[in-house]
């Protein structure tokens, strides 16, 4: 079984691609070669611009089965509209119109259940692709990247998080921002989640919401807080008061800020910033050997 | 007519919220709506007083009764996203946070004993802020539908600009390009993209252009930290411009957004007199031209 980490963050934008992308490379320097990072911020994939050596491996279509009416057998009855909770189908019968939304289609099938003429064929749609990195180091990168225009997010995730399963004895998850259900999708079967956030009146208002997502979820936690040293005491106060677990704090610095912007992974460089991550680690690891 | 505008930037965190709130300064007659709706953050600048309060439906899930379940499994056979388990006494039940509410497992029960039950974690806001009204919504944690939300949320502003005569919506989007920022495009006629000067910012700033190219609106580009890095900002500036989008200013970084947010203003509230509120009154001026 893998041991499987999430780093989340309801606010965009507190570092949670960093953190990911620097855990990565102490988790391979410091803990266990076979660890892999995955990355299910379908929307915005940026794990990819850290590893400049990185290497394309495999590349795989994401596809969804959607149907396609037959409007030569469809009888207009409308009872596959009936069926779908999504409102992608619709079926005017005095025009013999019928056609079905790709972006409102969630692959569930309760149409083709509906459909007593067989009118029904599920077709693969495009909604993104998964691609396989070579890195350099540790088992590498797989990316789940969602086609520009499609609203599948969700379904994206789900295939990347099936092909990573028992991959790698480590398995490094990069989720999305905000609390929606792709989070939920990214998140669901953690072992830990690390929570990124930043010292902000914004970043603990969207805190507070992914926390309660995650206690809801029942899954252990910790909080990194970024950009420590910016904006005010209201995030500790709130972690205090709730007894939550700060795993690391790693203060904001216009030098790192410039490096992350090019994409560095300043652990593999900087021996201080390096340190963060080795505590991180080992919070990890004390709380996994419970 | 109506004119709307939606605030975006693909990646989060570069400034969208603090720089839609900063607008607030100097449009007049507006409306303001957070699109972003499961991390609205925009109340937390305009304080707003709560006018209304609405509940909205979320998504269904389903659930077993354990007492009519015959452990056929035709439920765990039909799911297709895992959500239905079998339990050590050989019955079935839903795991919630596997299942998208289609209910074909409720049609498809012999026994009847499977039923939904819709989320009313949802909710949804029409206030009154020192910048004109705001709609806005708070989304239960793990919700689906926040498409729909932002809808909503829209829908309501346009009503309101239509009795109350306001000429603009300023509509705080939401980061990425999913269901949410496509709930945010539609029907707008202007685009304000805040771009930052990080190789992730330009990365999603491409993703967004390409997904916003096939509407037929007027877009800007404001560059937010634009000394962070000065050769992507360089790289930012020439994308923007092949694409025929209208650059308003550059901002560097500057701590006085925090230190303003801390406060629960906005920066030209808290920085009046300063370069970077210039170049917001400038980007205003140019969008609403």
């Amino acid at each position: 079984m893998s041991f499987k980490i999430t780093v989340a963050s309801g606010k965009g934008g507190t570092g949670k691609t960093t953190v990911a992308t620097n855990l990565y490379w102490s988790l391979v320097k410091n803990f266990d070669n076979d660890t892999l990072l995955v990355d299910c911020d379908v929307e915005e994939p940026d794990d990819l611009l850290f590893f400049k050596n990185a290497i394309l491996r495999s590349e795989v279509k994401v596809t969804q089965a959607v149907p396609e009416i037959n409007t030569s057998k469809c009888t207009y009855c409308r009872k596959c509209v009936e069926y779908c909770e999504y409102n992608a189908i619709t079926v005017i019968p005095p025009v013999q119109y019928a056609s079905i939304a790709p972006d409102l289609c969630h692959s569930c099938g309760a149409c083709l259940y509906a459909c007593q003429d067989d009118a029904l064929i599920e077709k693969d749609h495009e909604i993104g692709l998964m691609s396989g990195y070579d890195v350099g180091f540790g088992k590498g990168l797989l990316e789940g990247r969602l086609k520009i225009g499609s609203a599948a997010q969700t379904p994206v995730i789900r295939r990347v998080k099936k092909e990573a399963l028992d991959a790698a004895s480590v398995i490094l998850f990069d989720a999305p921002p905000g609390t929606s259900c792709s989070v939920v999708t990214s998140v669901l079967d953690a072992d830990f989640v690390i929570m990124v956030t930043e010292p902000t009146p914004f970043g603990l208002h969207d805190l507070k919401i992914a926390v309660e997502l995650i206690r809801e979820m029942d899954l252990p936690f910790g909080v990194v807080i970024n950009k420590a040293g910016l904006g005010d005491r209201a995030v500790y106060d709130y972690l205090e008061d709730e007894g939550i677990d700060i795993l690391e704090e790693i203060p904001f610095n216009e030098e790192y800020a410039r490096k992350f912007s090019e994409g560095m992974i300043l652990s593999r460089i900087d021996k201080n910033y390096a340190i963060h991550y080795q505590k991180i680690i080992r919070k990890i690891l004390e709380f996994k050997q419970q | 007519m109506i004119r709307e505008l939606t605030v975006l930037s693909g990646k989060g965190g570069t400034g969208k919220t603090s720089i839609t709130a900063a607008l607030g300064s100097f449009a007049k007659n507006a409306i303001f709506t957070d699109c972003d709706v499961d991390a609205a953050d925009l109340h937390l600048l305009f304080n707003p007083d709560i006018l209304e309060t609405h509940a909205f439906e979320g998504g269904t899930k389903a659930e077993i009764d354990p007492d009519a379940c015959i452990g056929c499994g035709i439920c765990q056979d039909a799911c297709r996203f895992d959500a239905i388990k079998r339990t050590d006494h050989g019955w079935f039940e839903i795991d919630s946070l596997h299942c998208e509410g289609c209910r074909l497992c409720e049609r498809l029960c012999p026994e009847s004993a499977i039923f939904s039950i819709r989320s009313m974690n949802n909710q949804w806001f029409v206030s009154d802020t020192r910048f004109g009204p705001l709609v806005h919504a708070r989304m239960g944690p793990g919700e689906e539908n926040s498409g729909k939300l932002v809808t909503t949320v829209r829908e309501k502003a346009r009503e309101i600009a239509r009795s109350k005569n306001y000429n603009i919506i300023i509509n705080d989007g939401p980061p990425g390009i999913g269901c949410p920022v496509i709930a945010s495009l539609a029907g707008i006629h202007k685009i304000l993209l805040v771009a930052e000067s990080s190789e992730s910012g330009y990365h999603d700033l491409l993703r967004i252009i390409e997904l916003i190219s096939k509407y037929d609106v007027d877009i800007f580009g404001i560059i937010n930290k634009f000394d962070v890095n000065a050769g992507i900002s360089e790289r930012i500036v020439s994308i923007l411009q092949s694409n025929n989008i209208k650059i308003t200013g550059k901002i560097p970084f500057d701590k006085k957004f925090v230190e303003a947010m801390v406060q629960g203003k906005t920066i030209s509230e808290y920085a009046p007199g300063s370069a970077i509120v210039k170049v917001i009154r400038n980007t205003w001026e140019m969008i609403s031209s």
